[in-house]
């Protein structure tokens, strides 16, 4: 973690501690379902960034406000008629590509267009299709700029974080109005090997986040850009020999040029006594931490966003 | 033979395999629904894929180890050569539902395995599938079961078979999770270390009765010296458990259900279909095979066309097999392999133990144009014999756009789609002047023209459902 450390020496990383929910359900999907949605005793079905998106961009002029890198979308970014461009690679994104000659293919999409039209479609299904599928062309004609104009002296790790990371950057600097992104990477699940694994995973991904933000450094592009990092849940306080279970409270950090350095919330008590079923006891609700990047960052109202009203950490300068 | 039983069978063909073309569906439909279920039903009554013959063409996927990305091409090929498509179906379901990952197993051999002994045992009972899926070496790495000792208990495995194999959230609680777990103490793998450098050992399942908590357990409210097996038929006892079953096979079969993780809070779609699953699943003593001949019959079943967002692998399996000429083991077979995973199912490495999120959270404006493009991109090829037959289909419909339109509709499905959609493509074919069958140009002749509002048809909406 050294690139991280160094970051945080600079006075660019803030690490808040003991971040997390109460009644921590210790599984993975339904906790990262939580921190998708902030609705940590129902079902929620809107992720939080997708009401950002919303926010910034109520009548989706812009279908690449979010970019999401990676084979799936993030239940962070799934929201009713939020538009979000989904890329895996960035090179080789658009609709129909095997159509030719030009002529044939701009015919197609036409008619795929009206076909994909709203006054086409009964029911959530078919009209969440509809509107995923004119989103895909518009995104597609929007990003084929972004690789095109990119140049770089930066040499990112080959790593699946460090190319999607890169491919944000492309996106970032192309200037095409896109105000978030979210990749992820995974791994960290280590119920055995934790320390080895853990010192691969950070190497990986402190290093590709150095790179990044030399990149856009290296671009004068990094003084608008703040990353937020979380997992779903810390683990538990006693190992199993080589690993950890499922924990509740956990880390989160945030770093970039606009981030007040520090570290902030109370570090969780590790004694016996004061742990719940063996795991530390959050003492900051992770909506505090994104009301912080919601108001303080994005300048919207946290209060719809996250479901409520949360004391905030001032870990953004102001 | 009525539309009615083509539509019936094409439905049953898409769920119980992978599709099937037009020919093959004609063939089953003379044959008749309920000796086509028991075909199904019957694996064994088929010549089985030759897998030497992968083999032959690719040696280093006999144990593909720790090699990056690729270990479920020998998978991806039997499913686009089997005679018995719903046993490769079951592998899927049972995959899906006991997700175990290479990211972290870093061993296909071992999932591999696992996919065998689904297509092996898939249609048996539930308890010789869950024994066996406790017993293998990748589950046991994958949940850290080899790390649950007698004197330091790891829950993982524990956890998650009482989770997401059993009796899913809310019907036990953190103390079962314990008991249950020391139960299976001791249950571990041997031969961890690495053969050569590019790759493993084989595992194997070991019991070490000197590293087993025998123990007394307190476990749903039964108390006993229990170990794995006892504690196994105790949650089989359980009514939750059939239930949960029971909504898996709904969802994979049937219907999409809410993901698996909203199921402790959001009630089944058809609470009734899933309670006579249930029941069959008891009353059989969780046999698979009577559960899925009820499941076929029923007419909840049947009425459920196009009620499910096609997975990646139907797509990509469903198209190949549809098209033709795909089934011999090429560097192209290797791509399609990879398809699967640019579409977000990377096979024998799922996201995480609770397997891939289904239905509509498969579609994103990225998946849904690696979708298009590759089925355009196939059902393009004019030199695909399953191409050839669906343009010589179309052609006795004549040079009507109307008719062309209606025939292009029915020998790709048949697919129900809205009637506007209908409209833009026969608006399509009239667009550029009369289906003209003798002008084989490739850019306006009869065949262009159709495999364009073909390649417009693969990429509506309605296409994507199964």
């Amino acid at each position: 973690m050294a690139p991280i450390q160094k970051m945080y020496q600079d006075g660019n990383v803030a690490i808040l501690h003991g971040v997390g929910y109460e009644n921590s359900p210790r599984s993975h999907f339904r906790s990262m379902d939580i921190w998708h949605t902030c609705e940590p005793d129902t079902l929620g079905t809107e992720g939080w960034l997708a009401r950002v998106v919303r926010d910034i961009d109520p009548n989706k002029d812009n279908v690449v406000t979010a970019v999401s890198m990676g084979p799936s979308l993030f239940r962070a970014l799934v929201g009713p008629g939020v538009p979000v461009a989904t890329v895996e690679n960035i090179n080789s994104y658009g609709m129909l590509t095997g159509l030719t000659p030009e002529e044939k293919l701009s015919r197609v999409l036409s008619r795929y267009r009206r076909m994909y039209s709203p006054a086409i479609g009964t029911g959530p299904v078919m009209d969440y299709l509809g509107q995923t599928g004119l989103d895909a062309l518009k995104g597609a004609d929007i990003l084929s700029a972004a690789p095109a104009n990119y140049s770089s002296d930066i040499e990112y790790a080959d790593t699946s974080v460090g190319n999607k990371l890169k491919g944000i950057a492309q996106v970032h600097l192309a200037g095409l109005g896109s105000r978030v992104f979210y990749l992820d990477h995974s791994g960290f699940d280590t119920h055995a090997d934790q320390v080895s694994t853990h010192a691969r995973l950070w190497t990986e991904v402190s290093t590709a986040i150095r790179d990044f933000f030399d990149d856009l450094e290296a671009h004068d592009a990094a003084d608008n850009v703040v990353m937020f990092l979380f997992s779903e849940f810390g683990r538990r306080v006693y190992d199993n020999g080589g690993g950890t279970d499922h924990g509740a409270g956990g880390v989160c950090l945030v770093i970039g040029e606009s981030v007040r350095g520090g570290q902030y919330g109370e570090y969780p008590s590790t004694r016996p006594a004061d742990l719940d079923q063996g795991d530390l006891v959050p003492a900051t609700d992770f909506r505090s931490v994104y009301t912080t990047l919601v108001e303080d960052w994005m300048r919207l109202d946290p209060v719809s966003v996250v479901g409520g009203n949360f004391e905030k950490p001032e870990f953004i300068l102001k | 033979m009525s539309d009615t039983d083509l539509e019936l069978m094409a439905h049953l063909m898409r769920r119980a395999g992978f599709g099937a073309s037009r020919d093959e569906l004609e063939r089953r439909v003379a044959v008749g629904y309920e000796e086509t279920v028991e075909e199904l039903l019957h694996p064994e009554r088929q010549e089985p894929v030759d897998y030497y013959e992968f083999l032959r063409y690719y040696p280093n996927w006999w144990k593909p180890g720790t090699m990056g990305g690729l270990g479920h091409a020998g998978w991806v090929w039997r499913m686009i050569n089997t005679r018995a498509p719903l046993q490769e179906k079951l592998c899927l379901f049972y995959h899906q539902l006991f997700a175990t990952g290479v990211s972290k197993v870093d061993h296909y051999d071992e999932i591999v395995d696992m996919i065998d002994m689904f297509r092996e045992k898939g249609l048996g009972h539930y308890k010789d599938i869950l024994m066996d899926v406790a017993r293998s070496p990748a589950m046991i790495y994958w949940l850290d079961n080899h790390e649950n000792h007698a004197t330091s208990v790891n829950e993982n495995w524990g956890r998650e078979l009482l989770e997401l194999f059993t009796m899913g959230i809310g019907n036990y609680t953190e103390t079962d999770v314990r008991e249950c777990s020391r139960a299976f103490t001791g249950w571990t793998l041997t031969h961890k270390l690495p053969r050569f450098h590019m790759g493993r050992w084989d595992w194997e399942f070991e019991y070490r009765p000197e590293d087993h908590d025998g123990g007394e357990k307190v476990f749903l409210g039964q108390t006993g010296n229990f170990d794995g097996e006892e504690i196994v038929d105790i949650i089989l006892a359980q009514p939750a458990t059939a239930a949960f079953i029971a909504r898996h096979l709904y969802s994979f079969f049937v219907a999409d259900e809410a993901q698996v993780p909203a199921w402790s809070v959001t009630p089944p779609n058809n609470p009734e279909a899933v309670q006579a699953i249930a029941d069959v699943l008891i009353e059989s003593d969780y046999h698979i095979e009577t559960a899925l001949r009820f499941i076929l019959y029923s007419n909840f079943f049947k009425e459920a066309r196009f009620a499910k967002v096609k997975n990646p692998t139907e797509v990509v399996i469903g198209t190949l097999r549809l098209v033709g000429n795909t089934g011999r083991p090429s560097p192209e077979m290797m791509g399609w392999a990879i398809d699967i995973t640019n579409m977000g199912q990377d096979l024998l490495n799922p996201p995480s133990v609770e397997g891939w999120h289904s239905g509509i959270e498969w579609i994103n404006s990225g998946t849904l144009m690696k979708r298009t493009n590759f089925t355009a991109e196939l059902i393009s090829d004019q030199s695909r014999p399953g191409v050839v037959s669906i343009m010589d289909r179309v052609k006795m419909a004549g040079d009507s756009p109307e008719a062309v339109v209606d025939a292009c509709l029915d020998v790709m499905g048949p697919l129900e789609i809205a009637a506007e959609a209908r409209q833009e493509l026969i608006e399509h074919a009239e667009s550029l002047g009369p289906i003209d069958w003798e002008n084989d140009s490739p850019e306006e002749g009869g065949a262009a023209r159709v495999s364009e509002i073909i390649q417009l048809i693969v990429s509506l909406r309605e296409y994507q459902f199964a």
